[in-house]
């Protein structure tokens, strides 16, 4: 119930002592949603541009695989944004379920599709680079097949959030799949490399780390920084809309519509 | 609270037993999926014993994802289900209660009927202990992971398939646990850690599921 005091637009927190808390009200944090996404945006744009740039154009080719490897610039951060985006989404759920805030959740089922989008990217750029270097579009290696698992704790999460009609309810159901998920995540991984070593031997190394150029690194490095930035842009979009679609019976939402359509 | 664990173990055996033609289904399920591989694979001998640990145990996957739904539809449409959640006793007991009772009637016929599955793929004898006692580790891990996912997916639409979208990934460490004892074993190289990672895995099973399993049923309920 205080969550429902907390949240009312009737009483505006405002009042309160100045704390940044009082952005966990979703009205007090529809506004600085919209006016920090475009921000993050840009940043991330800039980035992506002079990362691919660095890429593509000023990294020196790679003695071993040849220009191919340059999949690595998108590949690699992708596979790291889509671990990172799971536990983010779990730590909100874990906050949600304790503290009881709304806006928890709405942040954690944002998420969910930029992460699982990232999953996607990232088994695709591998089997588009494992073709050429390895001469097949899949193998059943430790990381991939976990990547894979990933991707399907993703739909799971995102699919059990859409199916519930009471959102009280599926904000509540998705936190907990969300935590289970990140429980299993270490097991899956330690048993699908066990697994893996048992039935594969080490015909396909990827852990052979080449001492990497500098400017390899720096492009990988603002690759990330630019997902990063891209994946908090989608995420605050993302939140705003949820806020709009939950509390579009209230009269905050009345006027901040209201005021949108005038401004165009 | 011992009481109400066993009261509710008591109950959910005696309705089992009063509808056993369901129970059946399940067994028969798990018999008719194993049966199919050799018309997918081909009868050759060796191909079929290479895959028998990895058929029983999807087989085995299968079977217990079908059967879970009936874990709480049955209580959640009569009602049942909301009384247990309003009584002063904690949840964790009866749920516990609920599943052990699930297990015995699903999971366990499904472990007694696996060595004699496995010698129609002719798995050497010496293996059939370890497939069974490989499945008796098992079996409990997927129902009790299998309870958490019944009870977020109670009354929602599409549930069947959701669930086995929410459940099926989780189940990947028993199955990769469950199938490697037996391939082990025939290797050579021994059964001890596989089973011991799977008994670990129903050590935390049982602690952690029961509780996330109560507060699914409470946030199914409100």
């Amino acid at each position: 119930m205080t969550n429902e005091r907390m949240t009312n637009p009737d009483n505006p927190p405002g009042r309160s002592p100045t704390s940044w808390l009082r952005f966990a009200a979703p009205q007090q944090f529809y506004p600085l949603a919209g006016r920090l996404a475009p921000w993050f945006a840009c940043t991330a744009a800039v980035l992506t541009v002079v990362g691919l740039y660095i890429g593509f154009f000023v990294a020196p080719t790679d003695f071993q695989q040849g220009e191919v490897y340059r999949v690595i610039f998108i590949h690699v951060p992708a596979a790291w944004m889509s671990m990172f985006i799971y536990l983010v989404m779990a730590f909100w759920a874990a906050v949600g379920l304790v503290m009881n805030t709304r806006l928890s959740f709405i942040m954690s089922q944002a998420l969910a599709p930029t992460g699982a989008m990232f999953c996607f990217v990232a088994l695709w750029t591998g089997a588009l680079w494992g073709k050429p270097t390895w001469g097949t579009y899949w193998v059943w290696d430790a990381r991939l097949t976990s990547q894979l698992l990933l991707l399907f704790l993703y739909f799971g999460f995102i699919a059990l959030t859409r199916a519930i009609e009471d959102p009280r309810r599926a904000d509540r159901a998705g936190a907990i799949i969300a935590l289970v998920g990140a429980v299993n995540v270490p097991i899956i991984y330690f048993s699908v490399q066990w697994w893996n070593t048992l039935h594969q031997g080490a015909s396909v190394s990827l852990t052979k780390a080449p001492s990497m150029a500098s400017t390899m690194l720096a492009g990988m490095l603002l690759m990330s920084i630019a997902a990063w930035m891209y994946s908090i842009a989608v995420a605050l979009w993302r939140v705003r809309a949820l806020i709009l679609e939950r509390e579009r019976h209230t009269e905050w939402v009345g006027e901040v519509l209201e005021a949108e359509g005038r401004a165009r | 609270m011992l009481t109400v664990f066993l009261a509710v173990l008591r109950r959910d055996l005696l309705l089992s037993w009063r509808g056993r033609a369901d129970l059946l289904v399940t067994l028969a399920f798990f018999v008719i999926v194993v049966c199919l591989f050799p018309f997918g694979v081909g009868a050759e001998t060796n191909q079929l014993r290479a895959i028998a640990p990895g058929v029983l145990w999807v087989a085995a996957l299968l079977a217990s994802l079908l059967s879970l739904h009936r874990l709480f539809a049955q209580d959640h449409a009569d009602g049942t289900l909301e009384q247990l959640l309003l009584s002063s006793e904690p949840a964790v007991s009866w749920v516990a209660g609920k599943v052990v009772a699930y297990w015995l009637t699903t999971g366990l016929p499904l472990v007694v009927a696996a060595p004699g599955l496995a010698l129609l793929f002719d798995v050497e004898q010496g293996a059939l202990p370890v497939l069974t006692f490989s499945l008796a580790l098992g079996t409990p891990i997927l129902a009790l992971l299998g309870a958490v996912g019944a009870a977020l997916t109670l009354g929602v639409r599409g549930g069947g398939m959701l669930l086995a979208l929410l459940i099926l990934p989780l189940y990947v460490p028993v199955l990769i646990f469950g199938a490697g004892a037996v391939e082990a074993w025939l290797g050579g190289t021994g059964a001890t850690a596989h089973l011991l990672l799977l008994g670990g895995g129903l050590a935390g099973a049982l602690a952690l599921a029961p509780w996330a399993c109560a507060a699914a049923l409470r946030i199914a309920m409100e």
